[in-house]
C-alpha cells in the first residue's frame, strides 16, 4: 500500500500570553491510499488538531505533514474536508452549495462550457447518490441536521478530492441518522476511491467506519494505540453485534479510560451520597 | 335542566380559565387576532387618553393641544405652509448623512473584522469617539463646516459613522468559522473569502445595522436642525415653540415618527425580499 499521508514527528503548541498547551507531541503515521482510517480518543488529546494539520487550516510547531509526499504549508483541493456543523452556506440553494467549489475555480481561472457541464453531472449524479434531489432548489435551514450533513459531504467531494477529512462530522445527528450516514459513507467510500481520514469520539462508529483506529491520549496529544479492525470491508450494521467488534470496542473503551487521567473518585461518591442521606433526614 | 345549566357555568368558567393560563404563559402563544386585539388596546387606549384630556378641558390648550387640532395643523402645514419642503429637505439631510456613514462605515467594518491588526488600529480609537456625543460637536463643526447642508450632514455623520463601524465589525466577526474554513478547503483565496463568505453570510446583519443607524441618524438630524438650520422638520418644531403653536410640536413630532417608521418597515421589506433564505421554513 502506497503512502498517501505521512506524518512525522509531528509537533503542535498553542502559545497564549499566559501558557503553552501541548496540543500534539511527537505523532509519527503513514495511512495509504485508499484507507479509511478513524481517531478516537478523550477529549484534549488532539485528533481534531492533527486532522486540521493536515487539512492545512492549523500549521505545525514542529515535524511535518506529506500529502503524496509534498509537505503541506497550507489548505488545498486535494484535501476537502467536512466540519461537524454550520459550515453550509444558508444564502445558497443545495446545488450551489455543492457547485461551490466549481464557483470558486470559474472565478479565478474562466471555464469552458464544457467543464461546466460535467461539473453540473457530477454535482447532479451526487445529488441523486446523496438522496438530495428533491432538495436540490432547498436552502440549508429548510432541511434536516442529516440532510445538510449530506449536503456537506457532496460539496466536499464535488472537485474529486484525493482525501477527504472528517472532523466529527455526524457528531450533532440523532442515533438512527448517523447509522443511516455510516452506511453511505462507507458506499460512498466504495465508490470513490478516496481516502477518509474521519475523527469521531464515537468508538463504536470509529470501529464500525474504519479499517484502523488510532486511539490518542492527553496531555500531552499523542498517539496511544493503533488498532486493525478484525472486520471485512464489506460491512452492515449486524456486524456491530459479533464478538470481535465488541471485545474491539470494550478494549478501546477501557484504554480511553486508562488515558483520560479521569477516574472516577470512588471517596468523593461516597461522601455525596452520606451527605445526601443527612440532608433527607433533617 | 339546573343540572345542565351549571354544568356549562362550570365549563365556561374553566374556559376562562384555560384563556387566562394560555394568555400569561412565559414566551407563550398568541393568535394572529389576539396579538391584533392587544395591539389595538396598547394603540388606542394612550391616544384616548389624550384625546379625553385635550377635550375634557382639565388642561389649557397650550400645553395639550387635541387629536383633532393636531390633524388640522398638518393640513394646514401641508396647504398654505411648506410640509413637504420641510420634510423633503430632511429626508435628502438624513439619507445624505445616512449613506456617507454607511458607504465608509461597512467596508471599514468588514476589515476590521476579519483582521486582527486592523482591528487593533481603529477599534480602540473608534469606540472612544463613539462615547463622545455627536450633539457636542456642533459647535465644532460649525465652525469648520459652516451652516449650510453640510454641517447638518456632519453631525448625522459624527452620530451614526463610528456605531456603525463597531456593528459591522460584529456583524462579520459573527460568521462562523466553520464557512471560513470551508472555502479555504475549497481552494478560495483571501479575496474570495471576504467577498464569496464573509461578506455573504453577514449580509443579513448588515442591514439590520443599517436599519438601527437609520433612527438615530434621524435623533442627529433634528438636533441639528434645532441648533442650526432654517429648514426641515427639527427646524419646523423649534419655530414653532417660539410661538407656542404646541399643536406644530406635536404635529412636527408625529410625521417624524411616521417617516421613520416607513423607512423602518422598507428596510424590513428589502430584508425579506433580499435573503429569501430567512424566511422558508
Amino acid at each position: 500500500m502506497d503512502n498517501k499521508i505521512q506524518i512525522n514527528a509531528a509537533g503542535k503548541v498553542f502559545s497564549t500570553d499566559r501558557q503553552d498547551v501541548v496540543a500534539l507531541q511527537d505523532v509519527n503515521l503513514s495511512i495509504g491510499a485508499n484507507e479509511f482510517i478513524t481517531f478516537v480518543g478523550a477529549s484534549g488529546c488532539g485528533k481534531s488538531t492533527l486532522l486540521r494539520c493536515i487539512g492545512g487550516l492549523e500549521t505545525l510547531s514542529g515535524g511535518e505533514i506529506r500529502v503524496n509526499d509534498r509537505v503541506v504549508d497550507g489548505p488545498g483541493v486535494d484535501r476537502a474536508m467536512v466540519f461537524q456543523n454550520y459550515s453550509l452556506y444558508p444564502w445558497l440553494s443545495v446545488v450551489d452549495n455543492i457547485k461551490f467549489s466549481r464557483r470558486l475555480k470559474v472565478n479565478r481561472e474562466g471555464a469552458t462550457s464544457s467543464e461546466v457541464e460535467v461539473a453540473s453531472g457530477r454535482a447532479d449524479a451526487l445529488l441523486s447518490l446523496m438522496g438530495l434531489a428533491h432538495v436540490s432548489k432547498a436552502y440549508p435551514n429548510q432541511l434536516s441536521g442529516g440532510m445538510q450533513q449530506r449536503v456537506a459531504i457532496a460539496r466536499a467531494l464535488l472537485p474529486k478530492p484525493e482525501i477527504l477529512l472528517m472532523d466529527e462530522p455526524f457528531g450533532a445527528l440523532d442515533a438512527q441518522t448517523r447509522e443511516v450516514m455510516h452506511d453511505l459513507i462507507l458506499h460512498l467510500f466504495n465508490l470513490e476511491k478516496t481516502t477518509i481520514v474521519f475523527v469521531t469520539h464515537d468508538v463504536e462508529e470509529a470501529i464500525y467506519l474504519g479499517q484502523r483506529v488510532v486511539l490518542m491520549a492527553p496531555r500531552p496529544g499523542r498517539i496511544d494505540t493503533i488498532y486493525e479492525v478484525p472486520l471485512p470491508d464489506k460491512r452492515d450494521q449486524e456486524m456491530k453485534l459479533s464478538p470481535e467488534f465488541i471485545a474491539l470496542k470494550k478494549q478501546i473503551l477501557s484504554r480511553i479510560r486508562e488515558t483520560s487521567g479521569m477516574h472516577t473518585n470512588q471517596d468523593l461518591l461516597e461522601r455525596m451520597t452520606r451527605q445526601a442521606e443527612d440532608s433527607v433526614s433533617i | 335542566m339546573s343540572v345542565n345549566a351549571s354544568y356549562s357555568g362550570i365549563r365556561t368558567q374553566s374556559f376562562l380559565r384555560q384563556l387566562w393560563r394560555r394568555l400569561w404563559t412565559i414566551r407563550g402563544y398568541l393568535s394572529q387576532k389576539e396579538f391584533l386585539l392587544f395591539a389595538a388596546v396598547g394603540m388606542l387606549v394612550p391616544f384616548a387618553a389624550w384625546w379625553f384630556l385635550a377635550n375634557s378641558g382639565i388642561m389649557d390648550k397650550v400645553f395639550l393641544p387635541s387629536p383633532m387640532d393636531v390633524l388640522l395643523r398638518i393640513y394646514h402645514w401641508f396647504e398654505d405652509d411648506d410640509l413637504v419642503g420641510d420634510a423633503w429637505i430632511s429626508i435628502y439631510r438624513v439619507t445624505v448623512g445616512f449613506l456617507l456613514s454607511a458607504v465608509l462605515a461597512v467596508p471599514l467594518g468588514i476589515m476590521i473584522g476579519t483582521y486582527r491588526p486592523i482591528q487593533a488600529i481603529f477599534e480602540p480609537l473608534t469606540d472612544f469617539i463613539r462615547y463622545m456625543p455627536a450633539v457636542a460637536f456642533i459647535p465644532l463643526v460649525m465652525l469648520w463646516v459652516g451652516i449650510d447642508e453640510g454641517s447638518k450632514i456632519a453631525i448625522i455623520w459624527i452620530g451614526t459613522f463610528f456605531q456603525m463601524v463597531l456593528m459591522v465589525a460584529e456583524d462579520v466577526r459573527r460568521v462562523p468559522m466553520a464557512q471560513i474554513e470551508a472555502a479555504q478547503t475549497m481552494g478560495a483565496g483571501d479575496e474570495e473569502i471576504v467577498s464569496l463568505v464573509i461578506f455573504q453570510s453577514a449580509k443579513p446583519a448588515l442591514l439590520d445595522t443599517l436599519r438601527i443607524t437609520m433612527g438615530w441618524a434621524w435623533t442627529y438630524l433634528v438636533v441639528a436642525e434645532m441648533v442650526a438650520a432654517n429648514s426641515g422638520l427639527g427646524y419646523a418644531i423649534l419655530k414653532a415653540q417660539r410661538f407656542l403653536q404646541t399643536d406644530k410640536i406635536f404635529a412636527g413630532i408625529i410625521l417624524i415618527g411616521l417617516i421613520g417608521l416607513i423607512m423602518d418597515q422598507l428596510f424590513r421589506l428589502a430584508h425579506r425580499k433580499s435573503f429569501p433564505w430567512l424566511y422558508k421554513k
